[in-house]
C-alpha cells in the first residue's frame, strides 16, 4: 500500500482478526465441549465458556474409552497414530533421499526411465486405487498391521522430487572437491550431502508427519480391529454408535487430542513447514 | 512553472533514526539537479519523499508553488524512473506506457499519439508489442523513460536508473538522458552514487552525506572549490590527496597569505592532476619526494601511487614533517617512472586547498 | 538441468533405487494396473472366476443415474469450494501482505488449520451445526431455517462445503501470501505514481501477476475436493442423506464396501485416474509458462 491512509491499517486488522476468529471458532467450540459433561453438551444449550469436567473427560477419553461401547481408549489410538505418522515420514524420507541421490549424482542406463517411473506416482493419490491396493495389502497379510498402514503411503514421489530439486542446487564444486579428496559415493553422501540436506529433511518430515497423521480413508479400510485404530479414524467411530447417543464431550476431547500434535508441529516448526509445503508443491 | 523547493526537510524513522537532517535547496524550472553521495547518505530517501513514496517528518516540499507534503504521489504530477525499471511485467511496452494515461481517463487517440511520439524519440517503435522480459536491460530502461515522458509531468525523478547497465551502455545512456531532458525542458531530479555521472549530467549538483547536504553548486564549481574534505575526496577520481598539517606547518607553508592566519591544524588538499614531476623549486608551492609503489596506465594518462617523505619548498625554518602516506600523482601520456624510483612532485600554491582540521570547512584566500 | 559432476559406480545407483522402486511397484503400479484390468472384468459373487467384458462396466456406469449424480455432486462441490476458499483466502492474504507489525502473528494463526485432519474438521463442523445440539444450529433455526443436514440434502451439502472451505483456506492463504510477496514493491509504486488507486492497482497489476499462483491453487483445490474431502464427508454425512453428498471418490468406497461389484468400482477408479492425470497435466503445462520479472 503506497498511500498513507490511517484507516487502511485498521481495516486490515479488522479483516484479519475476523479471519482468525472464523478459523479458530470451531476448534474453540470443541475445546469448550471437551470441558463439560455429557448432559450439558448434548442438551442443545451449551455455554460458550469452559466447564468443569476437563480432567474427567480427558482422563476417560485417554485411558478408559467410551464407557458404553467397546471403544478403544484414545491413548492407544494416539500411539497408533504416532507410530504410523512417524513411520510414514521416516520411511518416505529414507527411500526418497536414496533414489534422489541415485538419479542426480549417477549416470546409468535407464536413469531417465527410473525417474519418470517414480515421477508418475505424483499424479495418483491413494484414494484412486484403494481397493486394488487393499487387495495387495491383504494378500501380503499386512491388514491390521503398522506395515500395512505405512508402506502404501510412502509410494508417491513427493520426497524424491523435493530432494532432487535440492540436490540440483548443491554446487558441483563440492562433489569435485570431495572426489579430489578421495571420497567415494558413501563418504560424499554421509559427510557432505547429508549435513547440507538437514533442513530439507526436516521440512519434509513435518509435511509427511502431518499427512500421515491425518490419513483417514486408508486406515479406515485396512484396520478392522479396534486396537489398530488411529485417532483420526477413531473419532468418527465414536459418533456412529447405533444404540445410544454418541458421547460428544468425549468425541470433542478426542478431537482436541487428535489435533494437538500436528498443530503443534505446524506452529513450532512454522518456517520448516512453510518451506516444505511450498517446495513440494512446485 | 515547475520548480522544486525543499525547505528544512527532515525525516526520522519510527525507531528514532534520523535519515534526513534538514535539507534546503531549490531546483529551478527546467533544470537538471543531481543528488550524489555514498550509499546510505539519504539521497534515494529524499527523492522518494519528493515522489510521495516516503512520508515527511518535518519541513516542506514545494512543487510548482504548491506544497505537496500531504498530497498522494498520483496527484503530484510527477513521473519516476526506478533503478530496476519497475515495468509492468504482464503488459506490453505499449500498455506500459499507456497505463498512466489510461488511469487519467485520457482518450485513446491522444494516448496513441503520445505513446507513438515517445516511442519515436526513444527508438522503441519496433518493440511496442513486446513484453518486458523479451527486452534487454537498455531497452527496458528506455521503456521506463518512455513511461515517464508520455505523462508530460512537471518533474522527472530518476532513482539510479543506469546502475544496472554495463559500463559502455551506461555512458551512452547518460548522454541520451541529458539530450532528452534538454529537449523536453522538464525539471529533473536525478539520484546516483557515481560521481562521474553526477558531474556530467548536472546543472545543479547536490552532494549529500549522512542525511545532510555537503555542498550545492554547479559541478565545476564544486570540483574546483570543494567545501569540505568529504566533497573533495568524493568528487573527482582518483580522489584528491589529503594530508593533515600541524598548525606550525600551515603557518610556514602559507606564510605570506591570509591562510596562515588560520593558526590551527588543518588539512591540505592537492588533486593528482595538479602535480608535476620536476626537480624545479617552486616558490610558495609544495614539493614532495615520493617513492613509486605502483603505476596505472589508462592510455591517455598515467596514475602514479607513491609514498611520501618530506620536503616543504619555500619554507624558511624547520621544514616540518608531513606525516607519511600515499600520494597519487597524475601525469599525461604513458611514459612513467619505474617502480621503486624516487621522484619529486611539485604543486603551485594556487592549486593547494586548505581545510579546517575536522574537514568541515574550506579555508580560502 | 543435469549435474556435470557425478559418480561412475555401476551397481550402486540401482541399489539406491531399489527400495523406492519396489514400494512404488508393489503399492502403486501393481494396484493401479489391477484397477485398470479389473475394470474390464466381471467377477462372480464369490470372486472365484472372472470374465472379460470389455467396456461393459463403463457403459453400465454411464447408464447409472447414481453415477451422474455423483459426478454432478463432485462438480458442484469442487466449484463451490474452489471459488469460496480461493476468494476468502485471497482477501486475507492481501490484508496480511500490508506491512502490519503483527503480520507474522496473523500468519501463524491463519496457517495452523492445515494441520487438522479433514475427518476431524468434519467432526468439528457437524458438532457446530448438528440439528439438535449444534451451537450454531440454534441461531439458524431462530432465523427461520428448518436446519437439518441429517435429512435435507442441500443443508448437508452446505455443511460439507463450509467444512471443506474452512480447512482449505490456510493452504490457499499461504500460497497467495507468498505470491503477493514476490511482486516487487517498485512495480506497485510505479503504478501509484501512474495514477492508479489501490483497487485499480489490485485488479490491473496484482491480480494478473498472481495468475500463475491462482491457477495452480485452482487445480490443487479441485484435486483436493476430489480426494481429500473423503474424511469430511464420511464424518459429517456419510455420503447422505440419500446420496446428496456422495462424491465420486466416496462412491468408489461405498460401492466397494457394500456392493462387492469390483468391476464397477475399478471402472470408477479408472475414470478418476484419468481425470486426475488430465488435471495434473494441465497444471504442469501451464505452470511451466510462469511470468518472469
Amino acid at each position: 500500500m503506497v498511500e498513507h491512509r490511517p484507516w487502511n491499517d485498521i481495516i486490515a486488522y479488522a479483516i484479519l482478526t475476523f479471519g482468525v476468529f472464523i478459523v479458530a471458532f470451531p476448534v474453540y467450540l470443541a475445546l469448550i465441549a471437551s470441558t463439560h459433561d455429557a448432559a450439558t453438551v448434548v442438551g442443545g444449550n451449551m455455554p460458550l465458556s469452559p466447564g468443569s469436567h476437563t480432567l474427567d473427560n480427558y482422563y476417560r477419553a485417554i485411558f478408559v474409552g467410551g464407557s458404553r461401547t467397546s471403544r478403544e481408549p484414545v491413548g492407544h489410538m494416539l500411539l497408533n497414530s504416532l507410530i504410523s505418522a512417524t513411520g510414514i515420514a521416516v520411511g518416505k524420507i529414507f527411500i526418497s533421499i536414496l533414489s534422489a541421490y541415485a538419479v542426480v549424482y549417477f549416470r546409468f542406463p535407464f536413469r531417465k526411465t527410473a525417474f519418470w517411473i517414480i515421477f508418475v506416482t505424483l499424479m495418483l493419490p491413494v484414494e484412486v486405487r484403494i481397493y486394488p491396493t487393499y487387495k495387495v495389502v491383504s494378500d501380503l497379510h499386512m491388514l491390521d498391521t503398522y506395515a500395512g498402514l505405512i508402506l502404501p503411503l510412502i509410494a508417491s514421489a513427493t520426497g524424491t522430487l523435493l530432494f532432487r530439486q535440492f540436490f540440483m542446487t548443491v554446487p558441483d564444486e563440492l562433489l569435485e572437491a570431495s572426489r579430489i579428496d578421495g571420497a567415494g559415493p558413501f563418504r560424499f553422501f554421509k559427510d557432505t550431502l547429508l549435513p547440507l540436506s538437514v533442513t530439507t529433511i526436516a521440512a519434509l518430515f513435518v509435511i509427511q508427519f502431518i499427512y500421515g497423521w491425518n490419513q483417514y480413508l486408508w486406515p479406515l479400510l485396512i484396520t478392522t480391529q479396534d486396537s489398530m485404530q488411529t485417532i483420526v479414524t477413531g473419532i468418527k467411530k465414536m459418533l456412529t454408535t447405533t444404540d445410544e447417543l454418541a458421547e460428544w464431550q468425549l468425541a470433542m476431547a478426542t478431537a482436541v487430542l487428535a489435533m494437538l500434535p500436528p498443530v503443534a508441529v505446524v506452529v513450532f516448526m512454522q518456517r520448516l513447514f512453510v518451506r516444505g509445503l511450498v517446495e513440494t508443491e512446485k | 512553472m515547475a520548480n522544486v523547493t525543499l525547505r528544512d526537510v527532515r525525516k526520522t524513522y519510527a525507531g528514532g533514526f534520523e535519515a534526513i537532517k534538514g535539507i534546503n535547496f531549490e531546483v529551478g524550472d527546467g533544470q537538471f539537479c543531481v543528488l550524489v553521495g555514498p550509499s546510505g547518505c539519504g539521497k534515494s530517501t529524499l527523492l522518494r519523499m519528493v515522489a510521495g513514496l516516503e512520508t515527511i517528518t518535518g519541513g516542506d516540499i514545494d512543487i510548482g508553488g504548491r506544497i505537496v507534503n500531504q498530497i498522494e504521489p498520483a496527484e503530484r504530477d510527477i513521473a519516476m524512473v526506478f533503478q530496476n525499471y519497475a515495468l509492468y511485467p504482464h503488459m506490453s511496452v505499449y500498455n506500459n506506457m499507456a497505463y498512466g494515461l489510461r488511469n487519467r481517463r485520457m482518450a485513446e487517440p491522444e494516448i496513441d499519439t503520445r505513446v507513438q511520439e515517445a516511442a519515436r524519440i526513444l527508438e522503441l517503435g519496433a518493440m511496442l508489442d513486446r513484453k518486458p522480459r523479451q527486452l534487454s536491460g537498455g531497452q527496458r530502461q528506455r521503456v521506463a523513460m518512455g513511461r515517464a515522458i508520455v505523462r508530460q509531468p512537471k518533474v522527472f525523478l530518476f532513482d539510479e536508473p543506469l546502475s544496472n547497465l554495463d559500463a559502455k551502455l551506461r555512458i551512452a545512456m547518460r548522454v541520451e538522458i541529458r539530450k532528452l531532458q534538454r529537449r523536453l525542458k522538464t525539471t529533473s531530479i536525478y539520484v546516483t552514487h557515481d560521481q562521474l555521472e553526477a558531474m556530467t549530467l548536472a546543472d545543479i549538483l547536490v552532494v549529500m552525506n549522512g542525511g545532510q547536504v555537503e555542498q550545492i553548486g554547479n559541478p565545476l564549481e564544486i570540483y574546483q572549490k570543494p567545501a569540505t574534505t568529504f566533497v573533495a575526496s568524493f568528487i573527482g577520481a582518483p580522489p584528491m590527496n589529503l594530508m593533515p598539517l600541524r598548525s606550525d606547518e600551515i603557518k610556514s607553508q602559507f606564510a605570506g597569505d591570509s591562510r596562515a592566519a588560520a593558526s590551527d591544524a588543518g588539512i591540505l588538499g592537492i588533486r593528482p592532476e595538479d602535480f608535476v614531476i620536476s626537480s624545479d623549486t617552486i616558490a610558495g608551492g609544495i614539493a614532495l619526494g615520493l617513492t613509486v609503489e605502483a603505476i596505472e596506465r589508462v592510455g591517455a594518462e598515467t596514475f602514479i601511487y607513491g609514498t611520501r617523505e618530506l620536503e616543504a619548498q619555500g619554507v624558511a625554518a624547520n621544514p616540518g614533517e608531513l606525516p607519511p602516506g600515499e600520494v597519487i600523482v597524475r601525469i599525461p601520456g604513458a611514459i612513467a617512472p619505474a617502480i621503486g624510483e624516487r621522484i619529486r612532485a611539485i604543486a603551485p600554491r594556487e592549486k593547494l586547498h586548505l581545510f579546517s582540521a575536522d574537514g568541515r570547512k574550506r579555508i580560502d584566500l | 538441468m543435469e549435474k556435470s559432476a557425478f559418480f561412475n559406480s555401476k551397481l550402486l545407483p540401482y541399489l539406491l533405487l531399489v527400495p523406492q522402486l519396489i514400494i512404488t511397484f508393489v503399492f502403486f503400479y501393481w494396484p493401479a494396473s489391477q484397477a485398470v484390468w479389473q475394470s474390464f472384468l466381471r467377477e462372480d459373487a464369490f470372486g472365484l472366476s472372472s470374465e472379460f467384458i470389455g467396456l461393459e462396466n463403463y457403459q453400465a456406469l454411464l447408464a447409472q443415474p447414481e453415477y451422474y449424480k455423483a459426478m454432478l455432486t463432485t462438480l458442484v462441490f469442487s466449484s463451490l469450494v474452489a471459488v469460496l476458499s480461493l476468494s476468502i483466502a485471497l482477501l486475507f492474504a492481501t490484508q496480511a501482505d500490508k506491512n502490519l507489525k503483527a503480520a507474522p502473528v496473523y500468519k501463524t494463526l491463519m496457517i495452523w488449520p492445515y494441520a487438522v485432519a479433514p475427518a476431524v474438521a468434519g467432526v468439528l463442523w457437524i458438532f457446530m451445526f448438528h440439528p439438535s445440539l449444534g451451537t450454531l444450529a440454534r441461531p439458524l433455526r431462530w432465523m427461520g431455517f428448518d436446519w437439518n443436514p441429517l435429512l435435507n440434502g442441500n443443508h448437508a451439502m452446505t455443511l460439507v462445503v463450509m467444512a471443506a472451505v474452512w480447512k482449505q483456506i490456510s493452504y490457499n492463504f499461504l500460497f497467495f501470501l507468498a505470491g503477493l510477496q514476490s511482486i516487487p514493491k517498485s512495480v506497485l509504486e510505479a503504478g501509484a505514481i501512474d495514477g492508479a488507486g489501490p483497487m485499480r492497482r489490485f485488479w490491473t497489476i496484482v491480480f494478473p501477476l498472481l495468475s500463475p499462483t491462482t491457477f495452480f491453487l485452482l487445480v490443487v483445490n479441485i484435486v483436493y475436493v476430489f480426494f481429500d474431502t473423503f474424511g469430511i464427508i464420511d464424518a459429517v454425512t456419510g455420503g447422505g442423506p440419500a446420496g446428496s453428498t456422495t462424491t465420486m471418490v466416496y462412491k468408489v468406497y461405498a460401492d466397494g464396501r457394500l456392493g462387492g461389484d469390483l468391476g464397477s468400482s475399478a471402472a470408477q477408479s479408472v475414470v478418476l485416474m484419468v481425470i486426475v492425470i488430465a488435471l495434473t497435466a494441465i497444471q504442469f503445462r501451464y505452470v511451466e509458462r510462469k511470468v518472469q520479472y
